[in-house]
């Protein structure tokens, strides 16, 4: 893994202050049906390559992030506030 | 039987003593290399533990011998032989319980039946607690153990006091209450588990074929026909998965989707001591444990680096803190040089339990999901995958193991934590 984590608001931060969640996937509507329930809850793409995760800047600004990073190489292509995914950006 | 190429060796003390005099040079390869053929009757995906195992039991208990396990590198140069080799079946829910302890059963027996040491080592297991609520989880642990016919046994502080006189039992966050100990647990040569099972299939007439890489499989009116590999395609009857760490890899190739994210799991070795701890421990406060192998080093190990990887090595963060948490119970290790450390990729499944079954396509089978505890797994594992690939059925142990528990909602789900496979 990279050792810095690059955050929108902090700038790049060491690797430590961050928390993983996991696979940046957009959650279903409640009344949606239960295939695409089980689908966000337990299924996987997985991929060997280019992912986008959830990570939580837990001992910074405490703002979710949206982080592009391969999952072969480690290295984080961006990363964004989430609530702004895909409109914010801020490169290593 | 029908053998090609030169026969394997009976290992024997007489054989040692006799090569011994021929200054060891009269040793011959223990499986042959086989060039593919263009159809099996069954082909295992990935020479781990579990895929040689599988066709290992396939040929002696099922009668199946037209085997051909697929490996994209050497066997062995996955987890089977990264892992810190700890056996037991210490655990609680009855979807697990019953499947391990038949593990721990075909371990006891394992060196006899197919005749090559594997280093069984029944030095005990022993998980400490540092709580009374951690004692009674423990408690509660060791009563359902036994209630499937299991050891188990709770010792209290003195009692680990003096097995382990070296531990901090009075450390100010976490003293030591006591322990769980499983005295049939233990540790095995990881390798010699590959060779041995690897061996003995190929002595069957399993064709054992390394440096071959699956690509795809091949499917005509919703049934597998066989897999395209970097040495060209192999049909078959039947196609079986067990390719850990990379399953979802390899079963997207038939459009299948898993209830699995691949992590890196660290271990690591000291240098060589005088003989120090005698049996397997485990920090109950953090997840630190570790053992001593036969050539003097500390084997031990931590949690996840927590992050999906497919790289088999990981951060210098969970080193240090593997190295705190050992620190902590264990004060001497501080003056204890580290010599190793490596990585493995491991298929952390949505509950952390494993997954042996059939799937959406009828001669498509799967085997997957074995987190970080799928060695201790790897007898039962290809003992109930062979059953399944030969009968079309679960083994009885295997039965709540099934691919479609999530969406059924029957997870097995040993530590209670959901589907955030980063913190099984
Ligand atoms: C550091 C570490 C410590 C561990 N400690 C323990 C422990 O103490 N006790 C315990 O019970 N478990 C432990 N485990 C877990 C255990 O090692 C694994 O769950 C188990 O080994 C997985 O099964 P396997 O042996 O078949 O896997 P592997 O040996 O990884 O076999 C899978 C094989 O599939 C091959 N493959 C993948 N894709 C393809 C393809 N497309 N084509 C052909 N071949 C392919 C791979 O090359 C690999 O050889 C540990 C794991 C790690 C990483
Ligand atoms: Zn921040």
């Amino acid at each position: 893994m990279a050792s810095l984590v690059p955050c929108p608001h902090c700038g790049a931060r060491p690797k430590e202050e961050f928390t993983v969640k996991g696979a940046a996937q957009v959650r279903p509507a409640p009344d949606t049906d239960k295939k695409s329930w089980v689908d966000y809850v337990y299924l996987r793409e997985n991929p060997r390559g280019r992912y986008e995760e959830f990570w939580h800047h837990t001992s910074g600004c405490r703002r979710w992030l949206v982080v592009i990073r391969d999952t072969a190489t480690h290295e984080i292509e961006s990363s964004c506030d989430a609530a702004f995914a895909g409109q914010t950006d801020a490169r290593t | 039987m029908k053998r090609h190429g030169t026969n394997p060796i009976r290992y024997s003390a007489l054989s040692i003593l006799f090569n011994g005099l021929r200054g060891n040079q009269a040793w011959t390869p223990a499986w042959r290399q086989p060039e593919p053929k263009p159809h099996y009757d069954v082909i295992i995906v990935g020479g781990g533990g579990h895929g040689l195992a599988t066709a290992y039991y396939l040929a002696k208990e099922f009668g199946i011998t037209n085997v051909a396990v697929l490996e994209k590198s050497y066997i062995g140069s996955g987890n089977v032989g990264r892992n810190t080799t700890i056996i037991r079946s210490n655990y609680l829910l009855p979807g697990n319980n019953p499947f391990y302890e038949l593990s721990l059963k075909l371990w006891e027996g394992l060196e006899q039946d197919f005749n090559f040491n594997a280093m069984v080592s029944q030095r005990g297991v022993l998980n400490l607690f540092h709580s009374d609520g951690q004692r009674d989880a423990y408690t509660r642990r060791g009563n359902a153990m036994r209630l499937h016919g299991v050891d188990a046994d709770l010792l209290d502080r003195e009692a680990v006091r003096k097995r382990l006189p070296f531990l901090d039992f009075d450390n100010a966050r976490f003293p030591i209450y006591g322990g769980l100990l499983q005295k049939r647990g233990g540790t095995v040569r990881h390798d010699a588990v590959a060779w041995g099972y690897a061996r003995g299939a190929d002595m069957r007439g399993v064709d054992i074929i390394q440096n071959c890489e699956v690509t795809g499989i091949r499917r005509e009116n919703g049934i597998v026909t066989g897999v395209e590999t970097t040495r060209g395609f192999i049909g078959c009857g039947k196609l079986g998965l067990s390719a850990a760490g990379n399953s979802s890899r390899v079963a997207e190739m038939a459009g299948l989707k898993l209830p699995i994210e691949s992590h890196v799991l660290q271990a690591f070795v000291s240098e060589g001591l005088k003989p120090f701890i005698d049996c397997v421990v485990t920090f109950g406060a953090g997840h630190f444990y570790i053992s001593q192998s036969d050539k003097g080093g500390l084997v031990f190990g931590g949690d996840l680096d927590g992050y999906n990887s497919y790289a088999q090595r990981g951060n210098l963060a969970t080193v240090e803190h593997v190295a705190e948490e050992g620190k902590a119970l264990i004060p001497s290790l501080s003056r204890v040089r580290m010599l190793r450390s490596w990585g493995g990729i491991m298929d952390m499944s949505m509950d952390g339990s494993p997954i042996i079954d059939r799937t959406h396509l009828d001669n498509l089978y799967l085997n997957a999901g074995w987190c970080y505890g799928g060695f201790k797994a790897t007898p039962a594992s290809g003992f109930c995958f062979a059953h399944l690939l030969a009968k079309g059925t679960s083994h009885d142990t295997t039965r709540q193991m099934r691919l479609d528990r999530f969406e059924r909602g029957y997870l097995i789900d040993e530590n209670g934590q959901g589907a955030q496979p980063n913190v099984h």
